[in-house]
């Protein structure tokens, strides 16, 4: 069997799965894969900006706390359905990510941490600023209504939010595999690479850098508006600067620069505290650093560059590039 | 006749069996726990109640449980996230099977789970929080506080000071957050319209800040004569140390979360902490009245045998005996009925209970209109060595 | 006015901090051209290490050198084990890496010493001659101690062999292993030293905070802040910077943006900074040539 023909059985035995699963399993696991389902969408935005295009982020959780609340306060103040705040929640980050990407032009890897690093560290307390309260909530955060099923009888609660989230993502997914396939996918990885030499050859750095800031921000915010309907719940004290650490760790461990991966960094970071909960309460975030810092040294790749290893030695037919 | 009495052992057999499937949580040897805890992250301090409440259900098992029944907590961590406690409470609650949620710590956990338990019908039983929206038995019928909240204790600091000290002007240091807000609140109340021309300043601080210096210069130079402190035990450690220093010295009140001499006023310094005023309802390790007191030998003892490594000037211990006590107390209540509702019901029917380790003149009181298990105190003073009781015990109603 | 100097003061105790984990941050910035996000956690590490000495009974005078020695072992011991592994990979790699760093720093700090606070011992007795009202025996001690440090960092960077060497190192890798400096060392040697020097920031700043798991997080962001302010490659002037964040910090609070937005000032600095002129105040402009 051929690669491309092992990997489309793959993937469409995956969707079968994924499809299947919410029917047998309880209603306690469906909601943990419907915050996998989450995750993977939030990192698949940060890949896109930090692995194919080498911005390097760790304020995402920011991006993901303006889609939060934007679905909340939708909800909340202004009585929008749910499913319409998703898409907008979308929109503004893809916005916001944008201006934000703008000034970050001139800033190179380490100080783009660093000012992605203070924005998720300020982001608590911008939303608690006593002049929006009126809108956040302040420092009490939102109820969010959690959507019913409008097929009632096939599907409860839970398994429709399941759904809903699984069909987000596979559009965003395509759309992110397509775009990063073609002419747009080269470009970023080139400017990632040698950002000189893109510029020499015609590429519009600028323009590139900033649109994938903004499309990696409406990823993510799209994540959050979908995690906030979950949760039911925004507060402050749900997005600090952990939930920016949780996202680059999932996204060193699927692989950077790999959008299969995102699905096993998403699994990672929403399984392992619990596992490692077990062993000592300090455990979870010791386990991560150390996670971090292995996957650096020994596999710079991730899960989806060792699974890619593997798939070679399994299947040797075609020696395509990433 | 034989038909009747066969058709009513049927009847009682099937509500027999109902009954048990309406007892999540519950078997002849054991009733499950659930509860959320920051254990790590940054609110880890508190996770000592958790420990202690632990080390507390294994002497009640030691000794044989609850009619039978032994007590099976499981305690796991939120980080003091909200998404993660509602994570938590829904596999305790769903794959775990808990009976309830006991003493889940921190207003925004709480509130993020509040709506999920109220519609699943699980009692959020003894929330470790002084968020008065706690205590609300119209609107969530299935929450229930412990102890008093912090809309009480500052009701009864501003009626302190506006029968002791009327023409004193206040200010207030508080942290920006549900915690620190509530005492603004609660002095509202109780200052009423007073409030405007007596509270000269308001200062809040958020937990990233590395000081508050910055606040306490800034409330000195207004020119409050009494300063009422509701932080964290860091910043309550750093407010006491800094008002010293700067040579200030006013009507100085501090939240009753920071009042423990190990944990906040030695590190402050105790020559520094002479003279703060809080509003006490269990009783301090330290105090030598109770040197001897049977009480808290029985928390010394139990101290001693479960908890050896601990620290016992740490006033979360004191917490958590108490709290646990209460729940005993509930459960022995509940006799061979441990449905969630009559749990509930047995929660909200606790006729004066004193605790070994409450204040003499207290007592816990609850009634299906009253979900506000210790609305009382006592304001006292810190002497050097211990909180030296004064006044009368208030009530914060 | 009197409020207004009181507000000044206090911010330059508060900047003393901050200019002094800015200095550790610059220190390994000059000696390793990286961005250490840990800087913070170690220093806080450190300081534990301090703690447990003396709780054991060691004097203050023996504790400090002590506590230094074991730092600068640590600092060296990370790069020659862990940093070395990416020193060539992409920049992202050592983001990650030092991202690591902080959390397992931080959690192992609470895992082993608790997460109540701890009173930390200071060598500046509370009642001092220098003390006042204003600023405390410690708060000053610790502004002279931040001074003294920087002193020393500036000359040894300006005047010695080894401080020009471990320059060369950070510079120019390839040239100077032509001229006979052994890199490698260098970068362990200047990890070492920044280590030292954060575990100096951090004894004098954990009798001021009081010590827990969580004491430098905040105190990054501002070190970070000064740091950029300053010059990344300049540890006078990021030092000059600390205490400009520090009194801006408490201005700006007390009569600006008012207290909930101080953290916001610092987020402000530094996207400021960055965007708008990238070498700080002080620094070196650095032009790549292509």
């Amino acid at each position: 069997m051929s690669r491309g023909a092992a990997k489309i059985v793959g993937l469409a035995a995956l969707g079968v799965v994924a499809c299947a699963v919410p029917f047998v399993a309880s209603s306690f696991h469906v909601f943990q894969l419907t915050q996998i389902v989450v995750y993977a969408i939030a990192l698949l935005g940060l890949n896109l900006l930090t692995g194919f295009n080498g911005q390097i982020s760790l304020g995402h959780g920011a991006f993901y706390a303006i889609g939060a609340y934007t679905t909340a306060i939708l909800l909340d103040k202004v009585g929008f359905p749910y499913w319409a705040t998703v898409p907008i929640a979308g929109a503004l980050c893809f916005g916001v990510g944008f201006l934000f990407g703008l000034p970050a032009l001139r800033l190179e890897g380490p100080y783009l941490a660093l000012a992605t690093f203070a924005l998720a560290v300020t982001t608590p307390q911008l939303l608690k600023v006593n002049a929006l309260e009126r809108w956040t909530g302040g420092v009490q955060g939102l109820l969010v209504e959690k959507p019913g099923s409008p097929i009632g009888g096939v599907l409860d609660a839970d398994q429709w939010l399941y759904f809903l989230s699984l069909g987000v993502a596979f559009g965003l997914y395509l759309v992110a595999w397509n775009l990063l396939r073609g002419r747009t996918g080269r470009a970023l990885m080139a400017i990632r690479d040698h950002p000189i030499a893109a510029a020499t050859m015609g590429i519009d750095t600028a323009l590139y850098k900033s649109l994938t800031f903004g499309v990696s921000a409406c990823y993510t915010g799209v994540a959050g508006a979908l995690g906030a309907l979950l949760a039911g719940f925004v507060s402050p004290d749900s997005f600090t600067i952990l939930l920016s650490i949780h996202f680059i760790v999932g996204v060193v461990v699927g692989g950077i620069a790999s959008i299969g991966g995102m699905l096993f960094g998403a699994a990672f970071v929403t399984l392992v505290p619990n596992l490692a909960d077990r062993i000592s309460q300090a455990a979870p975030w010791a386990i991560y650093g150390a996670v971090l810092i292995a996957f650096m040294i020994l596999m710079p790749t991730g899960a989806a560059g060792f699974a890619r290893a593997v798939a070679r030695r399994l299947f040797r037919g075609g020696n395509q590039p990433i | 006749m034989a038909r009747t009495a066969t058709f009513v052992a049927l009847v009682a057999l099937l509500a027999g069996v109902a009954s048990a499937k309406d007892t999540p949580g519950v078997t002849a040897t054991e009733i499950k726990i659930g509860q959320t805890m920051p254990y790590s992250g940054p609110a880890s301090a508190y996770g000592v109640i958790g420990k202690g409440e632990a080390a507390y259900f294994k002497m009640i098992n030691e000794s044989g449980g609850i009619n039978g029944r032994k007590i099976n907590l499981i305690s796991v961590d939120d980080g003091y996230s909200p998404p993660k406690t509602v994570e938590q409470a829904r596999k305790l609650v769903e794959s775990e099977g808990v009976a309830f949620m006991f003493q889940t710590l921190g207003t925004a956990p709480n509130t993020a789970i509040q709506k999920y338990l109220q519609q699943k019908q699980v009692p959020q039983l003894f929330v470790a929080t002084g968020a008065d929206k706690f205590g609300d038995p119209k609107g969530n019928p299935w929450t229930m506080g412990w102890q008093p909240s912090y809309r009480i204790e500052s009701r009864i600091y501003g009626r302190y000071v506006l029968k002791e000290k009327p023409d004193a002007k206040i200010c207030v240091l508080y942290q920006n957050d549900d915690f620190g807000k509530d005492y603004l609140i609660g002095l509202k109340e109780a200052l009423g319209d007073k409030y405007a021309t007596m509270v000269v300043k308001e200062a809040s601080y958020e937990v990233t800040d590395p000081t508050i210096d910055s606040q306490v210069v800034s409330l000195q130079g207004s020119g409050c004569t009494a300063l009422i402190t509701a932080a964290t035990p860091k910043f309550a450690a750093q407010t006491i140390r800094k008002v010293f220093d700067i040579g200030w010295k006013p009507l100085h009140f501090m939240s009753n979360v920071s009042i423990s001499v190990a944990a906040v006023l030695q590190p402050a310094g105790v020559d520094k902490s002479v003279g703060i005023i809080t509003g006490i309802y269990l009783k301090d390790p330290n105090d030598p009245a109770f040197k001897d007191d049977p009480g808290m030998n029985e928390w010394r003892a139990f101290m001693k045998k479960y908890m050896p490594d601990a620290d016992t000037n740490d006033a979360n211990y004191v917490y958590a005996y108490g709290v646990a006590t209460t729940l005993v107390q509930v459960l022995k209540q509940c006799g061979n009925d441990l449905s969630r509702e009559n749990i509930m019901k047995q929660a909200a029917n606790l006729q004066g209970l004193k605790l070994s380790v409450a204040i003499p003149g207290t007592e816990i009181r609850t009634s299906p209109s009253d979900y506000r298990p210790f609305s009382q105190m006592q304001l006292a003073r810190f002497n050097g060595k211990s909180f030296e009781r004064f006044g009368p015990v208030l009530s914060g109603d | 006015m009197q409020a207004f100097l009181h507000q000044l003061l206090s911010g330059l105790a508060t900047g003393a901090i901050y200019a002094s984990l800015a200095v550790a941050l610059v220190t390994i910035f000059k000696t390793t051209h990286h961005v250490n996000f840990a800087q913070g956690e170690l220093a806080m590490f450190s300081t534990y290490i301090a703690w447990s000495l003396i709780q054991k009974g060691l004097p203050y005078w023996a504790t400090f050198p002590a506590t230094l020695a074991v730092a600068f072992v640590a600092g060296v011991v990370i790069e020659r084990v862990v940093v070395r592994r990416v020193e060539h990979a992409p920049v992202l790699s050592v983001v990650i890496v030092f991202i690591g760093l902080l959390v397992i720093c931080n959690s192992l700090a609470g895992w082993i010493f608790g997460f109540s606070i701890k009173a930390m011992a200071s060598p500046f007795p509370s009642d001092a001659w220098y003390g006042s009202a204003y600023l405390s025996a410690h708060e000053l001690g610790m502004i002279a101690v931040t001074l003294a440090v920087l002193l020393c960092v500036f000359l040894f960077f300006r005047f010695t062999r080894l401080g020009l060497a471990m320059r060369a190192a950070a510079d120019n890798p390839e040239s100077s292993r032509l001229v006979g400096v052994r890199v490698g060392w260098m970068l362990a040697l200047g990890w070492g030293f920044a280590a030292a020097l954060g575990a100096v920031a951090g004894m004098m700043a954990a009798p001021v905070v009081y010590l827990e798991p969580n004491m430098m997080t905040g105190v990054l962001l501002y070190g970070f802040a000064a740091a950029l302010l300053g010059g990344i490659d300049n540890p006078w002037g990021a030092a000059l910077a600390g205490f400009i964040v520090g009194v801006l910090e408490n201005l700006a609070g007390a009569y600006l943006v008012g207290t909930q937005l101080k953290l916001a000032v610092a987020l402000v600095v530094i996207v400021g900074v960055v965007t708008f002129k990238p070498a700080g105040l002080f620094g070196r402009r650095l032009v790549v040539r292509v």
